[in-house]
């Protein structure tokens, strides 16, 4: 298991940056940046397709519902293969690794967190959007001041374990040999030639660390979302403690 | 490039056999690993249901690493890293078979069983403890009030994030390509290096993703909508 921190005191910088100073950027740093801009990017886009996707006209919504569930069901890697190969074939050149995955990623994720942002406006009681709309604001103003505030603040953990989702895919860009985390350690191991395990174990770790912190952070969040909009109305808990309390009473 | 468009170089001869044995082995991929995943979640949820300490943080620990991990690393860690620990002579003898399908059901498998056991237990959670106090007052043991009362209740309370997870499985067996299994995305590639049809064979094989994963999703709705209806009664 010291093979491990050999490894590492030897290759670290490779897997951090990649061949930065002199090469492109690579290794975890590009991992995350691309995870950002993809889930930056991507967000705003996945309100709109979410207000599409409940809006009453049929000419928005049918085609934000199609969006929704042809990417639904198929797996990313063919998504990739088709940005790879449409985009450069719409735009007249060819566009390197890192905006195909980019692009990939935002269409992808698109889908994914319109579906978020649309269960969070959903939770909300109707007439929260009636309450705005009769002190006279307008779709857009009712939206934006009163709808997607409550909506994105409740969706937040489910929008941080997405974001864990898009640090997991921003690994096949190692298939289109996008300069990523995976791909570094693929060189790494490709140097060392006899220590698999011990490399993949490092690869598989780092992962581990930054997702699992994230997925604790959504947690947290979570956690507190809920205290509060417990401690708006005492009455539910109130409510609900009493048959907790019967069932602990029962002999067992 | 929708110039020459022509579906029939992929949908006949030996192209059209290449893309139908990548297919197959899709499913086949899918239903080992389905097979491994949902006995292994069973096993999971078995043990975290003991309030065994050691056993639940043993699980937990299980469940977090294979969700935290990407899918694909866990394929190479198993393609590429675990043969190496095993002693030479194994190492030999794995080396005369094609070992990639066997790896990309247990890393699949073992994946995706995190999932399904966190779903189990999320429906078991659901069930109220006097179902157990009731069917263990009415003189059932452990074994026969899992078996006839909490089970069957909590799997179907679990069943619509069970299908989900299934297809996100479905969708995951594309990865296996990476270590090179021929799948469907495998043979996909394939076919469009041999016949420069990107368009045609990319369409064939998001048709056919589609279609599986719809159909899946579409049970999964079914599903959900006639326990919500029985529910309401």
């Amino acid at each position: 298991m010291f093979d491990v921190f050999t490894i590492l005191r030897g290759n670290w910088e490779l897997l951090l940056i990649g061949q930065y100073p002199s090469g492109p950027m690579g290794g975890l740093v590009n991992t995350l940046m691309l995870s950002a801009l993809a889930l930056v990017i991507a967000f705003p886009l996945s309100i709109l397709l979410a207000m599409a996707r409940i809006s009453p006209f049929r000419a928005l919504r049918y085609p934000a519902f199609v969006w929704v569930y042809v990417l639904r069901g198929i797996p990313l890697l063919l998504v990739i293969f088709w940005t790879y190969f449409l985009v450069p074939v719409l735009i007249g050149h060819n566009i390197s690794a890192f905006t195909t995955m980019l692009c990939t990623l935002v269409i992808y994720q698109s889908a994914y967190l319109s579906e978020i942002v649309r269960g969070g406006i959903q939770a909300l009681p109707g007439g929260q959007y009636e309450a705005a709309r009769a002190l006279g604001m307008g779709y857009w103003r009712a939206m934006s001041y009163v709808i997607l505030p409550q909506a994105l603040y409740n969706a937040l953990p489910s929008l941080i374990s997405q974001f864990v989702s898009i640090i997991k895919e921003t690994t096949l860009g190692y298939i289109i040999n996008l300069q990523e985390l995976t791909f570094s350690a693929n060189q790494v191991n490709n140097q060392l030639l006899t220590k698999p395990f011990q490399v993949y174990f490092i690869l598989a770790i780092s992962y581990f660390c930054i997702c699992y912190s994230l997925t604790r952070l959504a947690g947290a969040v979570e956690h507190r979302i809920e205290r509060k909009r417990k401690g708006d109305n005492g009455s539910a808990s109130a409510a609900k403690a009493i048959p907790e309390l019967v069932s602990t009473d029962l002999p067992r | 490039m929708i110039k020459g468009f022509d579906l029939g170089p992929i949908l006949t001869g030996e192209y059209a056999a290449l893309m139908l044995q990548g297919a197959l082995l899709t499913l086949k991929l899918m239903l080992f690993a389905w097979l491994l995943a949902m006995s292994l979640a069973f096993l999971l949820v078995v043990v975290r249901l003991t309030h065994n300490k050691l056993a639940e943080h043993l699980v937990a620990a299980y469940v977090a690493y294979h969700r935290n991990v990407p899918t694909l690393v866990q394929l190479m860690l198993w393609y590429f890293g675990v043969p190496t620990l095993l002693p030479e002579s194994t190492q030999l003898w794995l080396a005369d078979f094609s070992t990639e399908f066997i790896f990309a059901v247990i890393a699949l498998g073992l994946c995706q069983a995190a999932y399904f056991a966190e779903d189990l237990r999320a429906g078991l959670r659901a069930i109220p403890d006097g179902q157990t106090e009731a069917s263990r007052a009415l003189g059932m043991g452990y074994v026969r009030s899992m078996r006839y009362v909490i089970l069957p209740q909590g799997v179907r309370n679990s069943l619509p994030s069970l299908i989900n997870h299934t297809v996100l499985l479905f969708k995951n067996t594309s990865l296996a390509m990476a270590i090179g299994v021929v799948e469907l995305t495998y043979a996909t590639r394939e076919v469009e290096n041999y016949t420069f049809r990107t368009f045609e064979s990319y369409l064939v094989a998001t048709v056919g993703y589609l279609a599986v994963s719809l159909v899946l999703m579409g049970i999964g709705a079914l599903i959900a909508r006639r326990f919500d209806l029985a529910r309401a009664r």
